[in-house]
């Protein structure tokens, strides 16, 4: 399943990071506007996870306006064998 | 009157503008075989590529992976441009600054690269940056976005000829009343795609020797060879404020009249033939081309009858770049009172008065630089040393 830091370690890989914002602190609710990713980002980091996880992500994914709700579209599309009781 | 404030600078001579200056003035040629790429097997070789620079050291992380190489050089640009000209636009009204660049096509290399993994890889593993970093708008979005440059954007793309264009665009939104332009091009095509592409036009260079390449105005030119780089200006209304240069003539033509373009600049800025210092020519190294520009430069100035000066020679043609290159050399010459010289020429043409492997000193009131490119777009224009310098 997709973690935080792993979507965190993609995002800072394929779209960097703005140096004015610590994505180490508690950014699961913070909106993705407020840490400096537009929706190219988002874009370009959904590709990255469905080539990493094998997953067919829905367009919508972009539509997330948070990292939670972001992981937990990801996480919804893994088959469940993957997902953790 | 609009002049020019701040100069941002990164040519295979140097990637700040006292780098390039200083090369330039030590006739310091850049030309070498191509490293960016195997060239074996194309019928150019040799090439001006910008010197290596860690893009971690210039530009945000964020900006790194949605940009081409040609972009990134431009950032870092007109970086320098504002810094120059002390410029920090939040302190600019909301709209108060735009910006015009020009360009022949686009991120080259990031298009190649991406357009490689979709037909290997497939379509899901093209980057989403693709969308634009390869567009050739990309410098001016860039550069806009970055400083929050509001005002009037454009892009000028009239293959080498289009940073003069550039230039005029932006001359017209400052008298439209916006304070601050950014305009000028930064440009590269140093990929396979790119090289093969350039290639087509028949014009560039099938010599390997790096200093026998490109020979513009010389009895063995046989052609140009690219390079990368450019440069952005800040131009501003402003005549209180430091500055390089006036920007007092422009002229633009299509056809074979280039003879026009420099008697239509001249008219512009209402400066007299004796009056011109100094020309920075096209150059093009394409002896047809290079003929038609000889007789326009004798046609107005009559045989040898002013300082002639291809300062490219050391850089090859940077594309869109070379001429927003040009005219920041003349600005420089201007500021300085020196003309930067042409190197590898060894047979001149006889009705031109080369400026050959040194620089030469002088009284330069104003300098003219032409551009052309392929097809028939021909640009003039005309800088004038500002006022308050006449005697400095």
């Amino acid at each position: 399943m997709l973690t935080l830091d792993a979507l965190k370690n993609t995002m800072r890989e394929c779209a960097g990071e703005d140096e004015a914002i610590d994505l180490d602190g508690d950014i699961a609710d913070t909106p993705f506007a407020d840490l400096g990713y537009d929706s190219l980002a988002l874009l370009e980091t959904a590709a990255r996870i469905e080539r990493a996880y094998s997953v067919k992500l829905d367009d919508t994914v972009t539509d997330a306006r948070t990292p939670r709700a972001f992981i937990a579209i990801v996480n919804a599309a893994l088959p469940t064998a993957t997902v953790p009781a | 009157m609009t002049v020019i404030t701040g100069i941002g600078v990164v040519t295979p001579t140097g990637n700040t503008t006292a780098e390039h200056w200083a090369a330039t003035l030590r006739a310091e040629s850049a030309l070498a075989r191509v490293r960016r790429f195997d060239p074996s097997g194309y019928r150019c070789q040799v090439a001006g590529e910008a010197p290596a620079f860690d893009p971690a050291e210039h530009l945000p992380s964020r900006l790194i992976p949605q940009t081409d190489h040609m972009t990134k050089l431009a950032l870092i640009a007109a970086k320098a441009a504002l810094a120059d000209a002390g410029i920090d636009p939040a302190d600019l009204p909301r709209y108060g600054a735009g910006v015009v660049t020009a360009a022949t096509g686009g991120g080259y290399e990031f298009g190649q690269r991406e357009l490689q993994k979709m037909w290997a890889l497939g379509p899901e593993h093209v980057s989403a940056y693709q969308s634009f970093a390869w567009f050739y708008a990309v410098n001016t979005g860039q550069i806009s976005i970055r400083h929050g440059l509001r005002g009037p954007g454009g892009v000028a793309v009239a293959d080498q000829s289009g940073a003069l264009q550039a230039v005029a665009m932006a001359r017209r939104q400052l008298r439209k009343g916006t304070p601050v332009m950014l305009t000028g091009a930064v440009d590269s095509a140093l990929c396979p795609w790119g090289w093969v592409a350039m290639q087509v036009s028949g014009e560039l260079s099938p010599r390997p020797e790096p200093d026998r390449a490109y020979r513009p105005f010389d009895a063995d030119a046989q052609g140009w060879v690219p390079g990368e780089g450019g440069a952005i200006l800040v131009l501003e209304n402003d005549t209180t404020k430091p500055h390089y240069a006036h920007i007092a003539g422009h002229a633009s033509t299509y056809g074979e009249a280039l003879v026009d373009a420099i008697r239509l600049c001249l008219v512009d800025a209402d400066v007299a033939p004796e009056d011109v210092g100094v020309v920075f020519a096209d150059g093009a190294g394409v002896p047809s081309r290079d003929a038609v520009e000889a007789a326009a430069i004798t046609a107005v100035f009559g045989p040898a009858g002013v300082p002639v000066t291809v300062p490219k020679t050391m850089t090859g043609r940077l594309l869109s770049g070379g001429a927003a290159v040009d005219l920041a050399t003349a600005a420089l010459a201007l500021r300085h009172q020196v003309i930067p010289p042409t190197v590898n020429v060894t047979r001149p043409v006889p009705e031109l008065d080369l400026v050959l492997d040194r620089p030469r000193p002088g009284s330069i009131g104003s300098a003219l630089v032409l551009s052309s490119g392929p097809g028939g777009f021909h640009e003039a224009v005309l800088l004038t040393r500002p006022k308050e310098c006449m005697t400095c």
